[in-house]
């Protein structure tokens, strides 16, 4: 499968978006160890920004900055979510409640509890009818979104914008999950090269060959592990070279997904979203 | 499927009294019997929840694995994907725990988030339950889920990442769902009611459902999907758009990726969830695009709303109805809401069925149609 990237965005532990990323993998710019992701949802309207969660608001606020930065139409765009873990705070409040004699939950944190809850606020603000899919695949969410992305762009001939997120559990459930930062990563994909940032070319093997790619630097391999969404950051490294890349990532089971990378505008400096 | 089909020509609703665990609910309830007494297979006891419990016993009737089987065989593992959709996967085993948490507020050792709750969990065990190798996936878009599937597996298959995949979905009961519906009071107090003037909300029931999709029709008989189609509402997170206008937008482009006419629908299975709002919704959708001809039922009526399972119990159904030629009521309808103009059978039908359109709306505004049946030569 070839599809073509146009437009970017990622926020973490220690960055807060894609130039601050692209300017430690390419200049090695330290990252800012105090900073921690603080979604505001700012393409929410004012209902909506008050009753979305943190986790909803890093979904929308990653895409909108992809979006932003690819310069397309909100209404053009398919979307897909992708996320191991969904909306954890919620999951958490529900579970809560329910552990009480009253069992009250409340109508708002029921329908933020469910896995399409940034899709649908999305749609929502953005006034978008194109289809929208939440997926996930454990810690392949990644892969398995990019792949549920790129087969969207290619069958329907739309645009499509994959928003990968996730965001810790509070206790009691933290000790049980995965994912100990929260991160989002949006990529732009398309099946026209007009515009485009880069050109991925997809493929997939199978028998657990070759190795999935790892971070040479230790610490952004922590990084990589901690979450599904996290595990874009390979893919990351390589939109930040001016050289041609390859980069496997875990897909489903023993299947591995290998991307080739070849900046078509990847040696100009990236426009600030 | 037997059974399934027995009840529809017999019109038996499979809903009861919710006697679910200790839910003290006043509402109506389509709860699977003997789910609490057949753990899953010894080799996959991690996954052991109710929803993958209700997975197997799906897996294990109608000859499924031995269909599966054979297309291992005839593809191999690897070129098999898993699709399936869920809303609440295993969230009843969190709630359960959240229940017995220690006095430091831990939960309990023995409770395993990956391989319960989590929304890929019933994936990950059907691909190992059936020993499948190639691409799995859950989508969890609420009550679409299940039909989104078939999308998405059609699109793994035309792009070549796989020639054949699993594609249903599961959905069990759970706390969640029953006081969180209750709290939006859109549950009805008696057997819902679909498309009824007296309609008063959903009977939420539960589900496991599987469909084997392949690249090329197998057998000259072989029901094939014709077209999906789906939107967004991009109107209220659990209100449907008043005019149906995203249920709309999926119905036209299942028609238009199917190259059918509204006229070679032979009949429509509804949401139909009997809501005020979705039934209401979806009437000025399906007689604005289909005219008042078109017979419409909602199989709600037998087995509850079965949530992320919604889609694949209907698609299902639909097969049931193309194989038998049989058009089912609207069971539980007694008076059309007379404000409507679509035509809701109230009487199950024996005639010839070549094309089915299915619908299936979610949370969020997430809307897909299916169209299965036999190709128009």
């Amino acid at each position: 499968m070839i599809v073509y990237l146009k437009g970017l965005a990622a926020t973490g532990p220690g960055f807060e978006n894609w130039n601050a990323l692209r300017n430690h993998f390419s200049a090695g710019t330290s990252l800012n160890p105090d900073f921690v992701p603080r979604p505001q949802g700012g393409i929410l309207p004012g209902v909506e920004r008050r009753r979305a969660s943190v986790t909803v608001k890093l979904a929308v606020d990653v895409a909108q900055d992809a979006l932003q930065q690819s310069g397309m139409k909100p209404e053009d765009l398919a979307l897909v979510f992708t996320s191991s873990n969904g909306d954890t705070n919620t999951i958490h409040q529900i579970c809560e409640a329910l552990a009480t004699p009253e069992r009250l939950v409340s109508p708002t944190r029921f329908h933020n509890s469910v896995h399409n809850a940034p899709a649908g606020y999305w749609s929502i603000a953005s006034g978008s009818m194109q289809p929208s899919s939440s997926i996930c695949a454990g810690d392949d969410s990644f892969a398995t979104g990019l792949v549920e992305a790129a087969t969207q762009c290619l069958a329907e001939g739309v645009p499509v914008l994959l928003a990968a997120f996730d965001t810790p559990f509070p206790e009691p459930l933290h000790e049980k999950t995965p994912g100990r930062q929260p991160f989002g990563a949006a990529l732009v994909l398309d099946s026209i090269p007009h515009g485009s940032l880069a050109k991925m070319t997809i493929t997939v093997d199978c028998g657990a060959r070759p190795a999935t790619t790892q971070m040479a630097d230790p610490d952004m391999e922590d990084m990589r592990r901690d979450s599904s969404a996290s595990r874009s950051l390979p893919l990351l490294a390589a939109f930040a070279s001016v050289e041609p890349q390859k980069v496997v990532l875990g897909y489903s089971g023993d299947l591995r997904l290998r991307i080739a990378v070849e900046g078509v505008a990847m040696n100009q400096p990236w426009a600030s979203p | 499927m037997a059974c399934t089909l027995a009840a529809l020509r017999e019109g038996r609703s499979g809903l009861r009294r919710c006697d679910f665990m200790d839910a003290a609910l006043d509402t109506y309830i389509g709860r699977v019997e003997g789910i609490e007494d057949e753990p899953v297979v010894a080799r996959l006891k991690d996954f052991d929840c109710r929803n993958n419990r209700l997975a197997m016993m799906g897996l294990v009737t109608d000859g499924f694995e031995a269909a599966v089987d054979a297309a291992r065989i005839r593809y191999s593992p690897h070129r098999i994907a898993v699709v399936l959709g869920t809303s609440t996967s295993g969230i009843l085993e969190t709630e359960l725990a959240y229940q017995h948490r220690d006095a430091e507020g831990k939960l309990p050792a023995y409770f395993n988030y990956r391989t319960t709750h989590e929304n890929y969990s019933v994936a990950d065990f059907v691909r190992r339950y059936l020993k499948l190798r190639g691409p799995a996936l859950v989508i969890s878009t609420a009550c679409s889920s299940s039909a989104k599937a078939f999308a998405s597996a059609s699109r793994l298959i035309e792009n070549g990442l796989c020639d054949a995949a699993v594609v249903g979905g599961v959905d069990s009961l759970c706390l969640t769902t029953l006081c969180g519906f209750s709290s939006l009071e859109i549950v009805s107090t008696a057997p819902c009611r679909p498309a009824d003037a007296e309609r008063s909300g959903i009977s939420i029931g539960e589900a496991a459902g599987f469909a084997l999709v392949e690249k090329a029709a197998v057998r000259d008989d072989s029901i094939c999907l014709l077209g999906y189609g789906e939107s967004s509402d991009a109107y209220h997170m659990s209100t449907p758009h008043p005019e149906g206008a995203g249920a709309r937008l999926a119905m036209s482009r299942a028609l238009h990726r199917s190259g059918l006419d509204p006229s070679q629908i032979d009949c429509i299975n509804l949401h139909g969830t009997a809501t005020r709002a979705n039934d209401s919704a979806e009437d000025l959708a399906v007689s604005g695009l289909f005219g008042n001809l078109t017979p419409c039922s909602s199989t709600k009526g037998w087995t509850g709303h079965t949530l992320g399972a919604a889609g694949i119990t209907e698609a299902v159904i639909a097969c049931l109805c193309l194989r038998e030629g049989l058009i089912p009521a609207s069971l539980n309808t007694i008076n059309v809401d007379p404000g409507f103009a679509m035509n809701v059978l109230l009487e199950n039908r024996q005639q010839p069925v070549r094309q089915v359109l299915s619908n299936s709306f979610g949370f969020g505004g997430n809307n897909v149609s299916l169209i299965l049946g036999h190709p128009v030569q």
